[in-house]
C-alpha cells in the first residue's frame, strides 16, 4: 500500500467535516435532558415541543436536504396519529414503542405512495400536490367516521405503559423523557443520514438537479426515498401527539398545522437539522407566553417577530429565504436551459 | 476504426423550429472531434439530445453499440457517456472536495449508501486528491463551491466530469468565460485526457478548435453542414463564409 499524498490526507480530513460534532451540539442535548430533571412542571409543554421538534425535523429531510417545499406535510403526521391511537384503542399493538414503530411505518407507506406525485413539476406543483393529499385524507378520516370518530375525534384511547413499565402520567414526566428519547434517537439517524454519501446526493440534488442526473444519480429514486423516510419521522411525531394524550381528531390532519410547521422551521432555519428543534423551541414558548399576555392576538405577535426578525437579522435571513432563492435559482436555470436551446 | 457514439436521423423540434435536423454523426473511439457552428446552429442542442437532457422528436443514438435514445441521462453516465455545461452546473452548497467524491462514490456504485458516513471507503480519498492536484482546486477543497472564484468553478465543472471517468465526454466551450491567463489550465486538463477517450468538443474559440480537435464537424441551422478533417475543414471556404456572415450580423 502506498502512502498517501499531502492532499489525500486532508482530503480524507475534509470529508468527515459534516460528520463532526460541533461543541454546541452536545450542550444542547445536555440542555434538552436536563430539562427532564429541571423544569419539572412543564413537562406538558416541553412535551408538546418534542413532537413539534420532530414534526419540524422531518420537514427538513426533504426542504432542507431535499429542496421539496410542501403545505401539507401534516398528512403523514395525521397518519400516524390516528394509526398510533387505533392500535392502542383496538388493542392491536399495545406496548407503545412497537406502536409508534407502526405508526411511523403506516405514514411511511403513504409517504412513499404519494412521493411520486411530488416528483412531476416545479415547487408550486409540489406545493399544491402537497396540500391537495393532506385535504384528501383528513376528508377520508372525516368519512369513515365509524373507524376514525369523526369530527368527534376518537374517543376512548387507554395507553399501556410504555415497555410495560412507565406508565403515561397526568403530569406528562414519563411522557417527555419518551419523546424527547424518541426525538433523540430519531435526530441522531438524520444526522448519520445526512453525512453519508446519500445525504450529500441529496443537497446536490437540492442545489442542481440537472448536473446531478449528469453525474449519474438516480434524482427520482433519491426524492422518493428522502420522501417515505420523512413521512416516517413525520409519523411517529404524530403517533407521539397521540399517545401522550390519548387521543387523535382531525385536525392532526389540518392545513394550518402544516403551515404552522413550515413557520416553526423557517424561524429556526433549514438544512443543519437543528433548525426544526430550535424552532419548535422558540414556536412553543412564544406561542404559550404570548397567548397569556393576550389570549386572541398572539399570532399577530408571532407574525410580527417573524417579520423582525427576516429584516433584522441579516445572517439568519440567507437560511430564512433559502427556499426562495432556491425557487429563484431553479426559474434561472430553467430560463437558461431554454436560452441554450435556441 | 470502431464508433464510440452515433446518430441516425436525428430530428429534434421545438414546435414549428427545427433545432436538429436530421443529424447523422459519427464518433470514432478515441477521436478529439469538435462540433462547430455560428451561434443557433443547434450545438448545445445535439449535447442535450446526446446525453438524455432533451428527448428527440425522431431518430436513434448509440452508444458503444447499444441504443440509448430512451435511456435516462444517469443511465448514460454509468454507460460511459458524460458531459459538461457551457454555464457552470455545479452544487453550490458542497465543497469541491464533497463535490468530486459524490461523483467517484455514484461511478464506484456506493452513492445510495445511506449508513455509512462519506469517505470512509479505501482509495477513495486518494482518488479524490488525484483529481483535484491535477486541477488546481487542492487549496480551495473544503471551500463551498458558491463562493469560488469563477476560473477554479470552471475547473471544477470539467473535474466533475473527469470524476465520472467517461468513455464518452462531451465538452460544452470548457474555456467559455475563462480569462487567458487561466486558460491553458483547462486546455492543459483536456489535452492529457486518456488517449482511448473520446472527447466531443464544442467550441466557439478557433485556436482551440484547431490546436486540440483531428475531426470537425460544422452544424449550420440544425443540420450537418459539412465534415472532414480538421486541416481540411479549416480550408473550406464555405465554413469561413458561415463564420464571417454570422460576424458580420453579429
Amino acid at each position: 500500500m502506498t502512502e498517501p499524498t499531502p492532499t489525500a490526507k486532508l482530503a480524507a480530513q475534509g470529508i468527515l467535516a459534516r460528520a463532526r460534532w460541533h461543541p454546541l451540539e452536545f450542550v444542547f442535548w445536555i440542555a434538552a435532558f436536563s430539562a427532564i430533571w429541571l423544569l419539572p412542571n412543564k413537562h406538558l409543554i416541553l412535551t408538546e415541543i418534542a413532537w413539534l421538534a420532530l414534526f419540524a425535523l422531518s420537514l427538513d429531510l426533504i426542504l432542507g436536504y431535499a429542496g421539496i417545499l410542501s403545505l401539507g406535510h401534516a398528512a403523514f403526521f395525521g397518519v400516524g396519529s390516528y394509526a398510533a391511537a387505533l392500535l392502542a384503542k383496538h388493542g392491536i399493538i399495545t406496548e407503545p414503542v412497537l406502536a409508534l414503530v407502526a405508526a411511523g411505518l403506516i405514514a411511511a407507506v403513504v409517504g412513499f405512495a404519494t412521493s411520486f406525485l411530488m416528483l412531476r413539476g416545479a415547487d408550486l406543483t409540489r406545493l399544491m400536490v402537497s396540500l391537495g393529499v393532506a385535504l384528501v385524507l383528513r376528508e377520508l378520516a372525516n368519512k369513515f367516521s365509524d373507524l376514525t370518530g369523526g369530527a368527534d375525534g376518537l374517543q376512548g384511547v387507554t395507553m399501556e405503559p410504555i415497555l410495560g413499565r412507565f406508565r403515561f402520567d397526568m403530569f406528562g414526566h414519563n411522557g417527555f423523557a419518551y419523546c424527547l428519547i424518541v426525538l433523540f434517537v430519531l435526530f441522531l439517524a438524520a444526522r448519520r443520514l445526512m453525512a453519508s454519501p446519500f445525504g450529500l446526493a441529496l443537497l446536490s440534488v437540492k442545489g442542481n438537479p440537472l448536473r446531478a442526473r449528469a453525474i449519474g444519480i438516480n434524482v427520482d429514486a433519491r426524492l422518493v426515498t428522502i420522501y417515505t423516510i420523512a413521512a416516517f419521522y413525520a409519523g411517529v411525531a404524530g403517533g407521539l401527539l397521540a399517545q401522550t394524550t390519548a387521543f387523535s381528531s382531525l385536525d392532526v390532519f389540518s392545513f394550518d398545522r402544516s403551515a404552522d410547521l413550515l413557520l416553526v422551521l423557517i424561524i429556526g432555519g433549514t438544512g443543519y437539522l437543528y433548525g426544526g428543534l430550535i424552532g419548535a423551541v422558540i414556536f412553543k414558548v412564544m406561542q404559550d407566553y404570548l397567548a397569556v399576555l393576550t389570549p386572541q392576538y398572539w399570532p399577530f405577535w408571532i407574525g410580527l417577530v417573524l417579520v423582525v426578525l427576516v429584516m433584522v437579522g441579516r445572517d439568519r435571513m440567507l437560511r430564512w429565504t433559502e427556499p426562495v432563492r432556491t425557487l429563484a435559482n431553479r426559474l434561472d436555470w430553467r430560463a437558461k436551459g431554454q436560452g441554450q436551446a435556441s | 476504426m470502431t464508433v464510440a457514439l452515433e446518430t441516425t436521423n436525428l430530428v429534434k423540434q421545438f414546435g414549428g423550429l427545427t433545432a436538429t435536423d436530421n443529424v447523422s454523426i459519427q464518433f470514432e473511439a478515441g477521436a478529439r472531434h469538435a462540433l462547430i457552428g455560428p451561434n443557433g446552429a443547434g450545438k448545445t442542442t445535439l449535447i442535450n439530445l446526446l446525453t438524455g437532457m432533451l428527448k428527440p422528436t425522431s431518430g436513434r443514438i448509440i452508444l458503444n453499440g447499444v441504443d440509448i435514445t430512451d435511456a435516462s441521462p444517469q443511465r448514460r453516465v454509468r454507460l460511459g457517456m458524460v458531459r459538461t455545461f457551457q454555464i457552470n452546473q455545479l452544487f453550490p452548497d458542497l465543497t469541491p472536495l464533497e463535490t468530486v467524491g459524490l461523483a467517484i462514490s455514484e461511478r464506484r456504485g456506493d452513492g445510495a449508501d445511506f449508513w455509512r458516513v462519506a469517505g470512509t471507503k479505501p482509495g477513495l480519498n486518494q482518488e479524490i486528491a488525484d483529481i483535484l492536484d491535477r486541477f488546481r482546486l487542492a487549496d480551495v477543497m473544503n471551500a463551498k463551491t458558491s463562493i469560488l472564484p469563477y476560473g477554479k468553478q470552471r475547473l471544477l465543472e470539467i473535474a466533475v466530469a473527469i470524476a465520472c471517468k467517461p468513455k464518452v465526454l462531451l465538452l460544452d466551450e470548457p474555456a467559455a468565460g475563462v480569462p487567458d491567463e487561466e486558460r491553458h489550465e483547462i486546455l492543459s486538463s483536456i489535452a492529457a485526457l486518456p488517449k482511448d477517450v473520446t472527447v466531443v468538443l464544442i467550441e466557439h474559440d478557433m485556436d482551440i478548435v484547431f490546436a486540440f480537435s483531428e475531426r470537425i464537424s460544422v452544424l449550420v441551422n440544425g443540420g450537418v453542414f459539412t465534415e472532414g478533417p480538421a486541416a481540411e475543414v479549416a480550408r473550406d471556404p464555405r465554413v469561413k463564409a458561415v463564420y464571417l456572415g454570422e460576424s458580420l450580423d453579429a
